[in-house]
């Protein structure tokens, strides 16, 4: 493995003909990092991606891996691997003839590529696949040998677009766990695209949020979750989703107040990003599993109550606003009921109501 | 029996008799006849397989098949060359690609008959393209393919490789737009030249496309006819010769019914010998 | 292609400097890309030549195409080439030109259509939803046939034919084209209907629909597109056939083609190659007008009828 492994993105704009997919983009990617790239689609992340792995051009800026300016370098010689969503198999080639493949071009001694397909089939548990054609092996099978081809190349660097996202639900959950054991084992730096948040929340050890051309929030998973840095990252990260009432600040700065009809939220314990301005129009958002019940001065009815396994999700209206909390599953709790809710200061997100940017 | 189900029989009648009296029908009586003294007019005397033994002594007919092979050969591999090779540029992003698309098409739209007559112009010994390299300076140039019976087959193909290029590049392009784009970023990755990939990733995928093409193109090389008789009429003498036009000049012109029909029943064999193979596993390879 | 480069590529990486060239990578006409472009540009020429020739020729007078050369464009165009090969071309001691020819295609050519398409639409309905016993062994005979060389069944036809009385007559080259049109009819749309879900056709048995309601009612109008192709196929193909019109057609409705090739090799006289290539000309402006007009279209008939089985 190279000594650095490290990618920096320094300035990159990519535009298709008239459309601008990123705009001056910043990113530094320490070495044997998982980052993950995660929006919606059409957000530009698989663009970043393949500007990383050089299959497209940039218009501008620099990219850097392991300390290289490998801005206009050919995809092979960047020191990267790459698996793909399709997986982009050969479809002619045995599994050993496609994990092979990129050494055979580059004439590496037999007894090597050998030496590495053995090691990575081991790994993948694909030792028996090898003479398989494509065509033979299942959606799982087919993307543990992309993996394996990957692995192969002995890369500092694995970029992984949307590896999973053609899988069925069960096999989803277990590569994820496979890819974060390789993850550990290698040491590698990852950049891993998807807009499953699911995945970005389990496998990140930074998440970079994006959405129209930019980077929303770059932060651990715990930073997106609990401090989502505006109201896009809050409504995207998180199922259920988070819950939203529309209101203003206080007028008296000495107790900051959230105040929406029938709402009265004091605010004592938040850490504002800023100084607030009394009187701001807001956004209070509030994840379902923090909204308390109980002893609280925030009267609610029970619209419908959806049951999830091992606790249920019961949709309310504060007033004119919904919201949802999630209860344990043995709370008893039916459409018509009334309940007392608590927002707690510290678990609350609050958003300018123009901008949606975090206060 | 549901009506429904009676009706579907009667929606198939049409093609069940054309299937039964056309198909298998016309099929036993040609070979039938072949084995009769037919001359001009049906006979019913079996003469065991004196046509075929005629046949075989047959310099015209010796002459077509000789040429249905030189001509399917190399009108087949060069069709696939030439069309392979457009599909691949065409499909390298360049400017203007529906007109290219169009002017490598357009003769395949046009019948045999005018190709045929177009390509007899353009050869034409004395008005062609000798007397065009004459006037701009090339005296020396000499070009009498067309009237050379040793050389004439290859104008034939010429002008079928011209009709029939653009459709072979239709078909590999539709196949080479079916290949997945990741594909070829994987190839990138892995650090292959363009020309590699072509060669080692994307020909192989093309195998399908390939075999359709030749399929096609190896049913009209069997039908050649029209094209024969609209741009030599098998000449000169019986240079450009083909077993279809044989038959043809034997039913109707020499009056030789059974030799044309053991023409026809030889042609038909080796048709089915060839084709049945490959249906077979096309059928195969469907249920895998 | 951007016409101030940034930056030019660097020759070897150099390590952490950090003024470093940056953005797009300078684009060139590289000699590959020139290559592919030259190769496409002659490659066109060739296959445009024959066709400006056959016009040029067309345009000219006797005399200009025996002193000119086949390149040159006519110096003074005339159409009379083109009004001679339309009226007064002999084939024999016929005078009449090709028009008769051209009325004569189109009388063949409108109920071939319209006779091979409905056979064709109907059995590969059938075939795909309803799949009758022998259902496939119908099928498979239909795709073979596709490849057997017509020779093998002329001359059987023309006997049933003269017995039946069908013989020499537009009736009979109708039917000989409904016939040998089948094969390939009958597997588009066979392939067109096998690709619609089958719920679809459930659903409409479910309603009480009958087979010719299912096929008229629901099955036509999704099958509009798949109908386009196969008129682009079928006119194309019936408008250049030379075989069949010979052979069936009758002295009566013999087809352009035909009559293009004995205007052509007609013995009488001096050879007038401006008024060959007027008479080539307009027998192949039908098709060529279809794949101009029709675009993509004719590229899906190719695909459509290119899938067999």
């Amino acid at each position: 493995m190279p000594a650095r492994s490290d990618v920096s993105i320094r300035g990159v704009e990519i535009s298709y003909g008239p459309v601008r997919v990123l705009e001056r983009l910043d990113l530094e990617i320490a070495q044997s990092e998982f980052l993950v790239l995660l929006g919606p689609s059409g957000c530009g992340k698989s663009t970043l991606l393949n500007a990383i792995a050089g299959l497209t051009d940039v218009d501008d800026g620099q990219i850097w891996i392991g300390g290289t300016n490998v801005t206009w370098h050919e995809p092979k010689d960047r020191g990267i691997a790459m698996v793909f969503q399709s997986y982009a198999l050969y479809p002619r080639m045995t599994v050993r003839g496609n994990m092979s493949f990129g050494l055979r071009v580059a004439g590496a001694p037999k007894a090597d590529i050998e030496r590495r397909v053995r090691e990575a089939a081991e790994m993948l548990r694909i030792t028996d696949l090898l003479e398989r054609k494509p065509s033979e092996l299942s959606g799982g099978q087919r993307q543990r040998v992309a993996i394996g081809r990957a692995l192969v190349r002995d890369a500092g660097v694995f970029l992984l677009d949307e590896p999973l996202s053609n899988l069925d639900a069960q096999l989803r959950a277990e590569l994820r766990v496979e890819i974060k054991r390789l993850h550990q084992r290698l040491g590698a730096t990852m950049i891993y695209v998807t807009h499953d948040q699911i995945e970005a929340l389990t496998l990140a050890d930074r998440i970079a949020v994006m959405k129209d051309r930019r980077i929303q929030q770059l932060g651990s998973p715990d930073d997106v979750y609990l401090r989502p840095a505006n109201k896009f990252v809050a409504t995207f990260v998180g199922s259920p989703a988070m819950g939203f009432l529309l209101g203003k600040l206080g007028t008296d700065p000495s107790a900051p107040m959230f105040e929406a009809p029938g709402v009265k939220v004091p605010l004592t314990g938040y850490a504002f990003a800023e100084r607030p301005v009394a009187g701001q129009g807001v956004e209070l958002g509030i994840r379902p599993e923090h909204v308390l019940h109980g002893d609280g001065d925030i009267a609610a009815d029970v619209e419908m109550v959806e049951p999830m396994g091992s606790d249920k999700l019961a949709w309310l209206r504060i007033g004119e606003q919904p919201l949802s909390i999630r209860l344990p599953a043995e709370t008893p709790v039916a459409r018509g009921d009334r309940l007392h809710l608590k927002l707690p200061a510290h678990r609350l997100n609050l958003f300018d109501a123009a901008s949606g940017q975090r206060l | 029996m549901k009506s429904s189900h009676i009706n579907a029989q009667i929606a198939l009648l049409p093609a069940i008799l054309i299937a039964l009296v056309v198909y298998c029908g016309t099929t036993g009586w040609t070979i039938w006849i072949s084995f009769t003294n037919s001359r001009m007019l049906p006979s019913s005397v079996m003469v065991g397989w004196r046509n075929y033994l005629s046949l075989i002594g047959n310099e015209r007919w010796v002459v077509s098949v000789t040429n249905l092979f030189v001509f399917g050969a190399l009108f087949i591999s060069a069709a696939l060359v030439l069309g392979f090779l457009l599909a691949a540029m065409i499909d390298r992003h360049v400017r203007a690609e529906s007109l290219f698309r169009s002017v490598f098409l357009y003769p395949f739209s046009m019948s045999f008959i005018v190709t045929g007559l177009a390509w007899r112009w353009l050869l034409d010994p004395t008005l062609g393209i000798e007397k065009l390299a004459h006037a701009i300076g090339f005296s020396w140039f000499h070009f009498d393919w067309l009237v050379r019976p040793d050389r004439v087959i290859y104008t034939l193909v010429l002008a079928a490789v011209w009709h029939a290029a653009g459709l072979v590049m239709a078909i590999l392009l539709a196949g080479l737009r079916g290949i997945d784009g990741e594909i070829w970023k994987a190839a990138r990755v892995d650090g292959l030249p363009v020309w590699r990939t072509y060669i080692s990733v994307i020909l192989p995928m093309l195998t399908g496309s390939f075999a359709t093409a030749t399929l096609l193109l190896a049913t009209s090389v069997v039908r050649l006819y029209d094209l024969s008789v609209a741009m030599t009429n098998g000449g000169p003498g019986v240079a450009s010769e083909v077993p279809a036009k044989f038959v043809m000049d034997h039913l109707f012109e020499r009056a030789n019914v059974g030799l044309a029909t053991a023409a026809a029943s030889t042609m038909l064999v080796t048709i089915v010998a060839v084709a049945a193979p490959w249906l077979y596993y096309q059928q195969r390879g469907r249920r895998t | 292609m951007s016409t101030e480069p940034r930056g030019k590529r660097p020759g070897r990486p150099s390590i952490g400097s950090g003024n470093e060239p940056s953005g797009r990578r300078p684009q060139k006409m590289t000699t590959g890309r020139f290559g592919l472009y030259a190769f496409l540009v002659i490659t066109a020429a060739f296959f445009l030549t024959p066709l400006y020739v056959m016009l040029a020729t067309s345009l000219k007078s006797m005399p200009e195409i025996r002193e000119g050369n086949l390149l040159s464009w006519p110096i003074a165009p005339t159409v009379a080439a083109w009004v001679k090969a339309w009226s007064t071309a002999c084939t024999g001691l016929n005078c009449t030109g090709l028009q008769v020819g051209f009325m004569n295609s189109v009388r063949i050519l409108v109920p071939s259509v319209l006779l091979s398409i409905s056979v064709g639409a109907v059995t590969g309905y059938t075939l795909s939803f309803w799949r009758p016993r022998g259902a496939e062994i119908l099928f498979g005979a239909l795709m073979m046939v596709a490849f057997v060389p017509y020779q093998v069944f002329i001359y059987p036809l023309v006997r049933i034919f003269s017995y039946a009385g069908l013989n020499n007559s537009l009736a009979g080259i109708v039917v000989v084209h409904t016939i040998f049109g089948l094969p390939t009819m009958t597997l588009i749309f066979r392939n067109h209907f096998a690709a619609l879900p089958n719920e679809l056709f459930r659903a409409a048995r479910v309603d009480g629909a009958g087979f010719w309601r299912i096929f008229g009612q629901i099955m036509l109008p999704m099958a509009v597109p798949i109908i386009v192709v196969a008129m682009i196929l079928q006119v194309t193909g019936i408008w250049n056939d030379f075989i069949f019109g010979l052979v069936f057609a009758g002295r009566e409705n013999l087809p352009m083609t035909v009559q293009l090739n004995n205007i052509v090799n007609s013995t009488q006289g001096e050879r007038e190659y401006n008024v060959d290539m007027a008479a080539t000309m307009l027998t192949a402006l039908v098709p060529l007008a279809v794949y101009f007009f029709s675009g993509r279209w004719f590229v899906r008939g190719i695909a459509a009828g290119a899938v067999k089985g």
